[in-house]
This record gives structure tokens, sequence and C-alpha cells, in this order.
């Protein structure tokens, strides 16, 4: 890798990403940054470090997504400046980067300073990482305190025990540092750093900071210090935790401020995998009956995420559910905030396999129903759309009485999301219900939704026949929709007869070439002398999709002469689509003159405003 | 503790000390253009940086000068250190309203780096603003020579990598994060939260709590907009997060009243923890009660254990352990009750005066009409009277107490009540969070006047 020398063609390239570090253009400069690697290649080791490094540690001033790719870089920048022996290099750029205000640039800096470390000798590490933890642990400003955080944990387990017994102490003042930024960070790493840490000092050194940190003054910071506890505890033997650990963390579920009882809520999984199945049970599910009955509807939201409990103790969770929990989850059913209820209802399903099929349709069957009639349109989706969990246990038919008027009001809610999301269901619908209640019930909805004033809404139910066919078959494509879809290339709309087109777009593969041709080609073909332009092109486009499924003798026959025609329409965006078309299938050989660059542009550019416009 | 830290009045004895003008900022001329009207004066957490802003949407910022032993006489003069444009006009096509550029508030942020960050906010948006410094600069291209000529392709037979040289120091102000679209009410304050990361910023009806590093979505903490708008009887005037309780923040009303909110309690601070307020005096009841009750401007002391109000006529000191009746309250301009009717008639009377605590809680400051201002020592209750004026600002010239004739007769060196300028009048005011450094805004320009220890 040598500089090259006299006129080398190669530099030029590397010559204008040197520059470009410097445009005025920022995407210029970033462009230039995530090719570093490509300029350090060219420059060699050597001049690598002694030249490009030291000016990109001065280059901070830039924009952050210039700074977080020049971080992100230099993480794996080892073998560019030499290999682990010079890795220390590359310390004074990441530290610079370390200490700057943007908090994604700072964690990416950090990132890449955890992955070096790696690479340092333990005599390196000491000689160069260690210290540079230590300025950063104290440095003036909080930016860079907080970085340092992160970084005791990797060098920890390689250094002498000397320099951990300072490591252990820089960790500590940061624990107790004047700004709440520095104690947020600390707090969010004393999880990590335990770790690593022997368990003597886990004990002497890390619970007394846990202690701490779980009391400061700021919730914000004692929020952290929750997650800090579920690692704590899983380091520490079963016999210890009732001392060091649970009066804390009982203490977190009780706190004063409803962001600390919502990080316990939010965390209780992890907390109880952590204590294990006795604490759990003694300890964990009364506080969790709390955290159900929380004054703060935000921490109820986090709690009723929890009910299904997947961690409790394999044999005693039916009777902890039953006994404990469902009590509690009856409440929420009819709690006075949506959003408690919304999360409920995307869990509640779940509980009927814990529970097994006597114990649904006794207790939980009730709150489904309950559900199912909410004045929230989230709730009722949330519980349709796991409608899954329960059909394995009682069968859904159980509830098909109250689910249809659910859905019916869903499918004919006022906005177009809920319509939507309920769109989304009906295959799965579909599926457990069966074709009879389907045909029955639900197909007029379907066909109902490809007339909706809203185009997201008829995309999607084209997209849902699609699905509906592929579950149901050809044969009960073709007596049950395929007639109704053909039926609306007569409608007066011309945007229902678009909807034609691009059902047949969607359908036609999945009702093989028989249906195609027979039914749904005569209705295309007809469709090419529509008198509104949009349709005519949509029938050339239509024609190109479903020309895969057709057999050579159509496409000769009758698709040919029809897109020929088309593509002398007098409309130029037809024009575009029939010769789109013609050239797609290779139908043809058609001399190149005809695609001239002249209405391409502005073809596609309507094309595209024909979408957006209709409403 | 000084005795009289608002000083003035006398000479001699202890710790006693006069006012002097320091400096003036701003054009002498006596057509105003609207444009440079100042809107809001703020120092920085050290003292060191002094922020203006005014109604042409422009932020500046002055930087105190190191005190130099050789010239004994500039005693940390402030001068211009940056300037930008932080707003600009706009208009909101949906509701047909134009968005003025006026800078309603300027907060900074507690230090991070060697740069400084501050939020600024007009009606409807808020942004954050790094100011940082930058004295070198790259050198050595490629492709081009020292003289900016491009050299042929062919002539490059060697890498050049920059390098960087020294260069006269350079001052950017760049925007870092616009927090828009979640107001649809005038903002009246912003506030940065003791827990650095966080940041309130109230409008006529509702409190939203922002992530200083999230700018697409912000939480309503407090929503007093009442379901048919013409139920409206009362709106938030000022609000305020607490120095040292992150959980904590105030706001109050037009009805004169302060709520104290815990966010502890709840993530929505509908129901309040404290309420403040001050059983009415039937006896002076007016037409103009509510309209003179209404509070301008709330701010906790430095120790946060109280908090300061300011209504159309006096400054009240709320200790927070006492809801029903301020500890202290000063009269500001008294003899303004019998003038209302008038006030009421040009306007003035719904003028948002603020008012600020200095740097130990001891003394607070706040404005009046004719560019008087006035402060009030709260140990030794006295009060002084200044006046933010062209006419002595001759370096280290002592300020001369103000009065204002309320009597029948008028004294030598008196005012008298009719003869007040009620288009000078001082909204505005700043007090250094150490020393005794005043900024001042008296319409298009910002007075800073600092202590002279006899």
């Amino acid at each position: 890798m040598g500089t090259g020398t006299g006129g080398d063609d190669s530099l030029y390239p590397i010559a204008v990403l040197i520059d470009e570090l410097r445009n005025e253009d920022v995407q210029l400069r970033l462009n230039s940054i995530k090719k570093l690697s490509t300029i350090a290649l060219a420059l060699g080791v050597e001049r690598t470090r002694t030249e490009l490094l030291p000016f990109l540690t001065d280059t901070i001033y830039d924009e952050d997504e210039v700074l977080l790719a020049l971080a992100e870089q230099l993480g794996s920048f080892t073998v560019l400046v030499g290999g682990p022996e010079f890795v220390h290099c590359l310390l004074p750029p990441l530290e610079s980067l370390a200490t700057v205000e943007e908090t994604v640039v700072r964690d990416k800096a950090v990132e890449s300073l955890r992955k070096i470390s790696q690479e340092h000798s333990p005599v390196d590490l000491e000689v160069h990482f260690v210290p540079l933890v230590k300025r950063l642990a104290s440095g003036d400003w909080f930016t860079s305190r907080t970085s340092a955080c992160g970084l005791f944990g990797v060098c920890y387990p390689r250094v002498s025990s000397t320099v951990k017994a300072e490591i252990r102490q820089h960790f500590r003042t940061l624990c107790s540092d004047d700004t709440p930024m520095v104690r947020r960070a600390a707090s969010s790493k004393l999880g990590e750093f335990a770790k690593v840490l022997e368990l003597d000092y886990v004990k002497s050194d890390i619970i007394p900071l846990f202690t701490a940190l779980a009391s400061d003054e700021q919730d914000s910071v004692r929020l952290l210090a929750v997650e800090a506890g579920v690692s704590i505890a899983a380091l520490l033997p079963q016999e210890d935790l009732e001392d060091l650990v649970m009066p804390t963390l009982r203490q977190a579920a009780e706190d004063k401020s409803w962001r600390v009882r919502y990080m316990v809520a939010d965390k209780f999984s992890e907390l109880q995998k952590a204590v294990g199945p006795e604490i759990t049970k003694n300890d964990l599910v009364p506080a969790f009956q709390n955290l159900l009955k929380d004054c703060e509807a935000e921490v109820r939201t986090a709690a009723a995420n929890k009910v299904k409990g997947e961690v409790l103790p394999e044999d005693s969770r039916e009777t902890i559910i039953m006994t404990h929990i469902l009590p509690c989850v009856k409440e929420l059913v009819s709690d006075t905030n949506q959003h408690v209820k919304s999360a409920l209802a995307s869990v509640i399903m779940g509980l009927s396999t814990i529970l097994g099929k006597d114990n649904t349709v006794e207790h939980l069957l009730p709150l489904f129903l309950v559900q199912l009639k909410d004045e929230y349109p989230e709730v009722r989706l949330n519980i349709i759309s796991n409608l899954d969990c329960v059909n394995e246990v009682i069968g859904i038919r159980q509830l098909s009485q109250s689910l249809l008027p659910a859905i019916v009001e869903l499918a004919e809610d006022a906005k177009w999301r809920v319509r939507l999301a309920i769109i989304e269901y009906m295959p799965l619908l579909a599926g457990q219900l069966g074709v009879e209640f389907f045909d029955e019930k639900l197909n007029s909805l379907c066909m109902a939704w490809l007339i909706d004033h809203v185009y997201a809404i008829r995309e999607a139910a084209t997209c849902n026949l699609m699905k509906l066919v592929e579950k149901f078959g050809a044969e009960w494509a073709q007596n049950t929709i395929v007639p109704k879809v053909l039926g609306m290339a007569n409608d007066s709309n011309y945007l229902h007869r678009m909807t034609t087109l691009f059902c047949i777009n969607a359908l036609s593969e999945v009702c093989g070439q028989e249906i195609t041709t027979k039914h749904m080609l005569p209705v295309v073909l007809k469709m090419s002398t529509d008198q509104v332009a949009n349709v005519r092109f949509n029938v050339a486009r239509c024609l190109q999709k479903i020309g895969p499924v057709l057999d050579s003798s159509a496409l000769q026959a009758e698709v040919k002469p029809v897109l020929e025609k088309l593509a002398t329409d007098q409309d130029m965006d037809v024009k575009y689509f029939a010769l789109e078309a013609i050239s797609g299938m290779y139908l043809f050989n058609l001399p190149t003159y005809i695609f001239s660059e002249t209405f391409s542009f502005s073809s596609i550019l309507f094309f595209f405003f024909s979408f957006s416009l209709s409403p | 503790v000084p005795a009289g830290i608002v000083g003035g009045g006398r000479v001699g004895g202890g710790n006693d000390f006069q006012w002097c003008f320091s400096q003036v900022k701003g054009a002498i001329d006596e057509d105003v253009a609207e444009a440079d009207i100042i809107s809001t004066v703020e120092f920085n957490c050290s003292g060191e940086l002094l922020a203006t802003g005014d109604k042409g949407g422009r932020v500046v910022i002055f930087q105190r000068e190191q005190e130099s032993k050789n010239r004994l006489l500039s005693r940390g003069e402030y001068n211009v250190y940056s300037t930008f444009q932080s707003h600009e006009p706009e208009f909101d096509y949906l509701k047909s309203l134009e968005i003025e550029e006026k800078i309603n508030k300027i907060r900074w942020l507690p230090q991070q780096n060697a740069a400084h960050f501050l939020l600024s906010a007009n009606d409807k948006t808020i942004k954050l603003w790094k100011i940082s410094e930058r004295d070198k600069r790259a050198e050595g291209y490629n492709l081009k020579d020292e003289d900016g000529r491009l050299r042929d392709q062919f002539r490059i037979t060697t890498l050049r990598v920059p390098v960087l040289m020294p260069m006269d120091l350079m001052v950017e102000a760049s925007p870092r994060r616009i927090f828009a679209n979640a107001h649809t009410y005038h903002i009246n304050s912003i506030s940065v939260n003791s827990d650095y990361e966080t940041y309130l910023s109230a409008d006529d009806l509702r409190i939203n709590l922002w992530h200083l590093e999230i700018t697409d979505r912000s939480f309503n903490i407090v929503d007093i907009k009442p379901a048919n708008m013409e139920e409206l009887t009362e709106v938030i005037t000022a609000a305020e997060c607490h120095p040292h309780q992150c959980n904590v923040f105030v706001y109050s009303s037009s009805k004169g009243t302060i709520r104290l909110c815990d966010m502890r309690a709840a993530a929505l601070c509908d129901r309040h923890s404290k309420f403040f307020e001050e059983p009415e005096d039937p006896s002076s009841r007016s037409f103009f009660s509510e309209i003179i009750s209404s509070i301008s401007d709330v701010k906790f002391s430095h120790s946060g254990r109280y908090m300061m109000t300011r209504d159309y006529l006096s400054v009240k000191v709320w200790d927070l352990n006492m809801e029903n009746r301020p500890v202290e309250t000063y009269q500001v301009h008294e003899y303004l009750r019998s003038k209302l009717c008038s006030l009421y008639e040009n306007d003035c009377i719904f003028d948002k005066f603020e008012c600020c605590w200095n740097g130990s809680d001891s003394a607070i400051m706040t404005g009046s009409y004719n560019n008087f201002f006035r402060m009030f020592d709260r140990n030794t209750r006295r009060d002084i009277t200044l006046e933010a004026s062209r006419e002595n600002s001759k370096p280290r010239a002592m300020l001369k107490p103000r009065k204002v004739c309320t009597g029948g007769k008028r004294k030598k060196d008196e005012i008298s009540v009719d003869s007040l300028d009620f288009n000078k009048k001082i909204l505005h005011t700043a007090w250094h969070p150490k020393e005794n450094v005043i900024a001042v805004a008296a319409t298009n320009n910002l007075y800073i006047f600092q202590d002279k220890i006899n």
C-alpha cells in the first residue's frame, strides 16, 4: 500500500474523496466519511496515523450525521492504522467524539471505543485506554462523564487489581455526580458493570450504589435503577436476594412517582425471571396486583400487558392467575382509560391457553364479549386480531354471535384507518369462521369495501379478495366474488370501473388460467373502449399483468389487437402504457423509435397524479 | 446577608453599595423600529453570557469581557458575541393567521460542553440553538492550488491530507432542533427542567412536556381548554419548572392563582397538588379587580423554597409551604390604582411585566412605566425606584433614586403621576446569577448596571 507516485490515475478518486471531507455539501462530506477506509488504505498505515487521524480528531464541528458516521467508521479502523499494536492511535478522535453534545454521536463513539478496547493488549489497555476512561470520568462537562459510564465494564476484567480498584472508585464517584445526566448514565450502566465485577464486590460496592440510585431525589434516575436491579438480582445467589435487593425493589414498586412504578410494571417479566419462583409467588404477585390497580393509567397499561405471566412457575401458574390476577383483570375490562383496555385486549386472549377450556368458557368468554362491545375501536380490534389463541382452545363459534356485530361496526367505522385495520384481519377471520359463515355474513362487507370512497380501503379490499381466494379456492371465487367484481365494470363511476381492473390484477393468478381467460379477459377487453382515459390505460396495465396467466393463442388473437389499438390512442398516457405492455410482454418486435423520450416523463408524472387525486 | 442589596439611597455602612451605569446597547434614535424592540432578556447559568430576543425574531448574545488588570474601569463589560435570526415570520395557511417572528422567551440550557445552548420561542415554535466557537480551519486541497485554481488531474502525484491551522475566532449559531406543531395558542413560557433532559412549554390553555432530544412528539401535561370555548374563564399566563425537584412545576392564571403540580402523581397534571390564592379583599373590589390580579410572571427562587408572582400593581413572594397567602407583598406602582380607567383605555393594563430574583434570593426586581424599574430588598424591606435613561449614561455614574409624587404637593426631584410616560415601559429585566449586575430592557435599548461598593 504505497502512496503512489508520478501521475497515478488511481490517486484521483482518492484525492476527490479527501477534498470532499471538507465540501460544503453535507451529503458529500458524509459520503467521504463513509469511504474513510478507502482513504486510509490509499494513504497507508503510517500517514493514516500521523496525518489523517490528527485531522479527524479536530473535525468535531461537523453535522451530527457526519460525526455519527465518523464514530462508527473508527470502530473498525484497527487494521488501517497498523493492527492491534497501534490501535491506541484511534483513541484521540474517539475521545473528542465522546464529548460532543449529541447523544447519538456520543453513544456511537462509546460503542466504537468498547469495540476497539478488545483489540488492546492488557498492557496497552492500562497505558492508553484506562487513562482515557479516567480523563472522561473526571471531565469538566457532563457529556464526557456520561460517556465514561459505558466504558468501565469493558476494561475492568482485563486490568490489574490496583487498576480495578481505581475503576471501581471512579464508578462510585460518577454514581453520586452532581448532574442527573451522569447519575442516569451510571444508573443505566450499573447492571452491566455489576456483571463484570467479582461477586464480593457486587455485594460490597454495587449494592450500596444500587440502593442509593434507587432512592435518588430525581425520579428519572430512580426509574433506571429498576432495570439495574434486574441484572443485579440475576447475579446474586438466591439466599442474598431477600436482604440485598428485595427491599429496594419493593420500594420501587410502591414509589411515589408513577414513572418508577411504570418501569417496574414494564420490566415485570424480567424481574420475575431474575428473582426466581419463590420470591415471585410471595412478593411479586401481590406487587403486581397493586400495579394492575394503580391510580395512574400508564402504569395499569404497562401491567396489563403482562397479565399472561409468561415466566410464572409452571406448576402454579394457573392457580396464581385464577386466584390473584383474574380478579384484577375483570376490573380492568371496564377501566376508564382506553389505553389500559386496549393493552388488555391485546393479551387477554392469550390467557385462554393457560387456563384451559372450562375456565375460558366460564371466566374469560364473558370478558371477551364485554371487550368486543367496547366503545373504543382499538379495543375491539385487538380482540379480533388475537382470535386465533381462543380458536385453539374453545373454537371461535362460541364468539361468533358477538363477533359479527363488532366486525360490522368496525367495517363501517367513520375513520378509514379503523376500516383498514379490520380488512387486514378478514382473511384470518374467514379462515377461522369457515366459508359458510363467511358467505352468509361477511361477504357483503368485503364487496362494500370495493366501492369505499377512500382509495386505501379499495386497495386493501382488492388485496383482501386475493387472500380470500387463496383460502377458499378458485371455484368459490368463480361463484361468489368474480361475478360481483366483473359487474362493477359497468358502473357509472369510473373509479369503480378501475377497481374491477385492480381486482383482476390481483385475482387472475390465484383464479388460474381458465377463469381468467373465460370470464375476466372479455371484460377487460371490452373496457378498452371506455371513455375515460384512466380506465383505458389501466386496461393496458391490466393486460400486461394478466398476460402471464393467459395462453399464447389468447394473447395473439385477443390481447394483441387491443393493445395495438390502444397504442394509437389519442391520449398519450394510454399510448405509453399500451406500448409498455407490448414491450413488457415481449409480444412483438417493435421498432425502438416508438419509445421516444417525449412523453415518457410527463406520463409517469401523470400516472402518479391519477392515483393521488382519486378521492 | 449584605444590608441594602438594593443599594442606592444610602451611602456607607457595611456592604452597602450604589447602582452604577455600565453600558447601554441599541440605537439612540427617537424613532424606534418595531423589530428592534427587545422582547426578552436572559443571563446564562454562569452569567458570562446575556441573551436578548426582539420583535424582529433576532437573538443577540453578549459575552462578558475578561476583567483586565490594566483597565480597571472596564469591569467586565458585555460585548456582542453572536447575533442570529432565530425565527422568521410565517403564515399559517390552514387558519389564515400570521405567525409573528417575535421572540417570546429565551432559556439557556445548563452548559454541557464547550458550546452553549439556548431555547428560543415565538408564538408557536421553539428552537434549540447551539452557539459554538471555531478557531481552526482546514487547509490544503488535492484538486486545488493554494490560490484556488484547479489542478490538472495528471499533476496529482501524491495525496495531501488537510491540516488544521489556527484562524481568527469565529462564533457560530446553528439551529439544532425545531420543536413545532404542538401549540394551538400562543406560547407564553418555556422552562428547562432540572433533570436536564426535559423542558416544558406553556400556551394560553395547555402545557406540554418535551424531551430535549425529541422533536416529533411532546406530552400534554395540562389542558384547561373547556369543551365549550364559551365557558372559558381562565387562561394560563406563565409556567416554570422547579429549580431542583424535576417533578414539580407551577403555572399561573389570569385569575391571579397559581397551581403547583407534581408529575410523579400522574401522567396528566390536570389536578394540581397545591393551589396558591390570596383571598380577595371585598372592600377594594372594582371593575378592574380581575384584570389587575392576572399574573404576568412566575419565578421560583434559586433555593426552590419560594416563588414570586407579578400582577399588575404588585409583586408577591409565596412560600411553597403556604398556600393561603403570600409571605411578602411589594407594591410596584400603587399610585396607578387611581389611573386604572385610562390605563384600561390605552391597553396598558394588559402589559405583562416580568420579575426576577437576585442570585441569593435576597432581592427582587421588576419593571414599571416611564423607564422606571423597582427593586425590593427582602431583608430590610427597603425599596428603590431607578430609571434606565441615557441622560446619566457616563461610565460608573451612580443612579439616582427616583420618586413619584403621590400626595398633593410635589417635592423637588419628584415626578407627578400625570407626567409619567406610559409608552416607556420596562417589561423585561434580568439579574446576573451570582453578581450585582442587572440587564434592563427599555424598548429597543438594553441597559446594564453594576454595583459599586463604597
